[in-house]
Parts: structure tokens; sequence; C-alpha cells
């Protein structure tokens, strides 16, 4: 069971309009397991992110979670409730947050689940409880998101998706919008994450994070997977030149 | 200034105030619903109502609300549309005012941060759900100032329908001039009852804007 695919992304290729995005990506993210995207800005990072769960549809190519194709072709009304559902077991985090500014913590945190599995509002409250602790911001619960740091607005973005209970984790660039003093407390959260096996797919600038919790990593650059292995082997002893180029330029800060 | 005359005309005035009133919130209801019509289909998947409501807001927005108001007033009989002086004006200004609300209201749906759709569609939440647990309450926020321009417009606009004798303030104005030869008074007169009309509603306004701040 452990080392079946969970996420699988075949010959993915992505355009906009001549310029080509994404070439002929495949990725295979077993469950459990944590895997870091890095490469330079414009690599089509984010694009492969968000071509997991349909916000950037591909050009072609499939996209498989567990034994489900996310990317389906299907008329539209059926098309828009089969990514509705599956969407409910991606959890994604954003560079900005994306945290809805008029409602309560409490209220970010019980929208969806609420709306989507007809949680009462007791199970909604007591399922909020529980992912706020998880992410230490406990007291916060009837704040508005405007009173909150940038840390602690990431903490319950991440606690948000959690509360959909997903099946995988997507991480954009979750602390480049952060001031540097508040990066650990996001970077903690992902650790603790984690430790319980969630599986994340984490695009991220942050080499040191990436080499400490991720299980392999992948070095994009002009919409191809340059390398691909496990953080020793890429931050330690890479083997293209374009590797070695992007992690100088990182490393050496 | 004759201010004899001014008290002793003055309650005629304050009955045309009440039709100029009465005129002003049916326009701004017929408006707003126009306007959420409007956006709405302006906003569509099928371009067919987005086609529809862009030639709507085009060809109000391109012609003169007093022609607007004649052609239905005045035209109206021709195709059979009979309606009093009251509810053509009202109808015509309240489909003309609808056309700006249509922009007002598409322009704060569009303005809400991309970010808050993402995030409410990544849940698992539909286009729906999205629109009107997450964008709308946002989009209501930012659309009050703007509406209260439209609405401050509607108002001076009511004076449209004078022409076609509806006994509101401006129509007043020009009766009782025609009575007494004072165009100074009467047009005083009635001004500064459509300014203390729009300084009540313009108040009214604020307060909502600044109530929908707090949080
Ligand atoms: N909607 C779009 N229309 C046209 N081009 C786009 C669009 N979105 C992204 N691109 C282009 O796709 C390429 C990849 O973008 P992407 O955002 O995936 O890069 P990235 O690796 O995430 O970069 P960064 O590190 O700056 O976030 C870029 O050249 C970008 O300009
Ligand atoms: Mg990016």
């Amino acid at each position: 069971m452990s080392d079946q695919a969970f996420v699988t992304i075949k010959n993915a290729a992505k355009s906009y309009g001549t310029l080509e995005v994404l070439k002929d990506i495949n990725l295979t993210v077993q469950r459990g397991q944590i895997v870091a995207i890095i490469g330079p800005s414009g690599s089509g990072k984010s694009t492969l992110l968000r071509a997991i769960n349909e916000l950037d549809p591909l050009t072609s190519g499939e996209v498989w979670l567990e034994d489900v194709q996310i990317n389906k072709k299907l008329p539209h009304r059926q098309y828009e409730a089969h990514v509705n559902q599956v969407r409910q077991d991606i959890g994604m985090v954003f560079q900005h947050f994306n945290l809805f500014p008029h409602l309560t913590v409490r209220g970010n945190i019980t929208l969806a689940p609420r709306m989507l599995k007809g949680l009462s509002e007791a199970d909604a409250n007591k399922l909020a409880e529980e992912q706020l602790a998880k992410v230490g911001l406990s007291e916060k619960i009837d704040e508005y998101p405007s009173r909150l740091s940038g840390g602690q607005k990431q903490r319950v973005a991440i606690a948000r998706a959690l509360a959909m209970k997903p099946k995988v984790m997507l991480f954009d660039e979750a602390t480049s919008a952060l001031d540097p003093e508040l990066v650990e407390e996001v970077n903690l959260v992902m650790k603790q994450l984690a430790e319980e096996h969630m599986t994340m797919i984490i695009v991220t600038h942050e080499m040191d994070f990436a080499a400490s919790v991720c299980d392999r990593v992948l070095f994009m650059d002009q919409g191809v997977v340059v390398e691909e292995g496990p953080p020793s082997v890429i931050f330690q002893n890479p083997e293209n030149e374009r590797t070695r180029n992007f992690l100088r330029k990182h490393l050496s800060r | 200034m004759d201010t004899e005359l001014i008290l002793r005309v003055y309650p005629f005035f304050i009955e045309a105030a009440w039709v100029t009133i009465q005129l002003s919130v049916l326009t701004a209801a017929l408006g707003l619903a126009c306007g959420a019509l409007g956006a709405a289909a302006r906003l569509s998947r099928l371009a067919i109502f987005r086609w529809i409501a862009a030639t709507y807001v085009s060809v109000i927005r391109g012609t003169p609300a007093l022609i607007q108001v004649f052609i239905l007033y005045f035209g109206g009989p021709q195709v059979g549309i009979q309606l009093d002086s009251f509810a053509a004006g009202t109808i015509a200004l309240g489909v003309n005012i609808g056309a700006y609300m249509t922009e007002t209201i598409r322009g704060a749906i569009v303005s809400v941060d991309k970010g808050q759709t993402e995030a409410a569609r990544t849940l698992g939440m539909s286009r729906w759900q999205t629109m009107r647990k997450v964008v709308l309450p946002q989009a209501a926020r930012l659309m009050i100032r703007p509406l209260g321009v439209n609405i401050n417009a509607l108002i001076k606009g009511t004076a449209l329908v004078a022409p076609i004798s509806v006994v509101e303030l401006t129509y007043t104005a020009q009766r009782f001039i025609g009575s007494t030869y004072k165009p100074f008074e009467m047009f005083l007169l009635s001004g500064l009852l459509y300014m203390v009309i729009i300084y009540v509603v313009g108040q009214g306004i604020h307060w909502l804007d600044r109530r929908a701040r707090i949080t």
C-alpha cells in the first residue's frame, strides 16, 4: 500500500498560445511522500501545481489521484460536479493566504465543511477548534483575518485546507510573502504535517527547508523537470549543469 | 425675493417633493433589479446573455434619458403600451439607471481578488457557492459607494419626467412660474427640496458604507 502511486502526472503539457509552459512532465508521488519542486522564476512550478487540482487545466496529459482521473474530459455540468468533488481531497495553500476577509477564523475554516460535507454547526465548530489547535492558534478563533500577522494568516489557511481532510496538500510558496521572522512558524506546521505522513507537494524557494523535510526534490527549468532525486543528491551532488547553476545562486545566500 | 409667495405655495412643493421621493424609491428599486440581472448576465458563462446585457448597457448609455422617457410615454401607445405618465417615467428611469448599476455591480464583483475565488474553488465549492458565500459578500461592500453615486444621479434625473407632466418638483416649479412669473423663487424652492432629499439619502449611504466596513 505504502509504495503505491498516489498522485500521478502523465505526459503533462500546457501552453498559453504559443508559449509552452509545461513540456511532457511525468511525476509519481507515493502516499505519504513529500516532494519539493524548485526552479527559477517562470519555470512552470506554479502551473504544474495548479494543474493538479484543475485550477489551470493542462493542454494535454493526465492527472490522477489514486484511481481517479482529475482532469477527465466531461460535459460541462458533469465536469464541474466531478472537479468540485475531487478538489475536496486536494488541499491547497497559496503564497498570499487568500483567507476570506469577511469571515472570522472560525468562519474561514467551517465554511466549506459545513456547505460541502453537511456538518452541523457544533461538529464544524469542533473541527475548527481541532484544526486551530494543530496550528497553534486556538485563541484566534473569533478574530477576523485582518487582525492576524502574515504567519498566523498562513497557519489559518493551512487549518482551513486541513479541515476538508484532504488526501494531499499542495503548497505554492507558502512562506514567500512572509517577513523572515514569520517563516519559521509556518515551516514548523508543515514539518508537523510531514511527521503525520501527509502527502505533500511543495513549491518552494527555501532550499534548507526542502532539504530538511522532503523525500524528493524536482528541479524544473523552462517547463521541464531537469533533474530529480533525493535531497542529498540534488543539493550536494547534482548531475545537471543547470541544476548546479541554479543552486549556486540559491545556496550561497 | 418674495417670501410671502414662497410661504403661500410651499405646501404644493412639499407634495411635489413626496412625488419625487416616490419616483426615486421606485426607480432605485427597479434600477437595482435591472442592475443585478444585468451584472449576472454580463458575467454569465453563456455568450448570448453577455451579449444581451452588453447591448442593453450600451444602448441605454448611448442615448439621452429624456429620449428614453419620451419613447416609452409618447411612442409606447403606438406599439400598444399604454402607461400613465408616472408609470412610464418610473419604468424609463429605472431601466435607464439599471444600465449604470449593471456596470457598478459588475465592477464590484470583478474587483474582488481572484485569489478569493481560487481559494473557495480549491476547497471544492461550486461556482455558485463561491459567488454567494465568498465573492458577493465582499462585492456588496465595495458597491455601496458607487451605487450611492448612481442613486444621487437618479434622484436628480427624476426631473426628466417633468416634460411628461408628472407633478414632481421640477414640473411644479414650472407650473407656478406660469402663474406667478417668479422663476427665481420657484426654482430656488424646488432646488432646496432636491438638496434636502439628496442630503438625507447621502447620509444614509454613508452610514451603510461605514457599517459595512467595521468588520
Ligand atoms: N495566465 C497566463 N497566461 C500566459 N502566460 C502565463 C499565464 N500564467 C503563467 N504564464 C507563464 O507561464 C510561465 C510559468 O509560470 P509559473 O507561474 O508556473 O512559473 P513559476 O515557476 O511558478 O514562477 P515563480 O517562481 O515566479 O512563481 C511563465 O512564463 C509565465 O509567464
Ligand atoms: Mg509560482
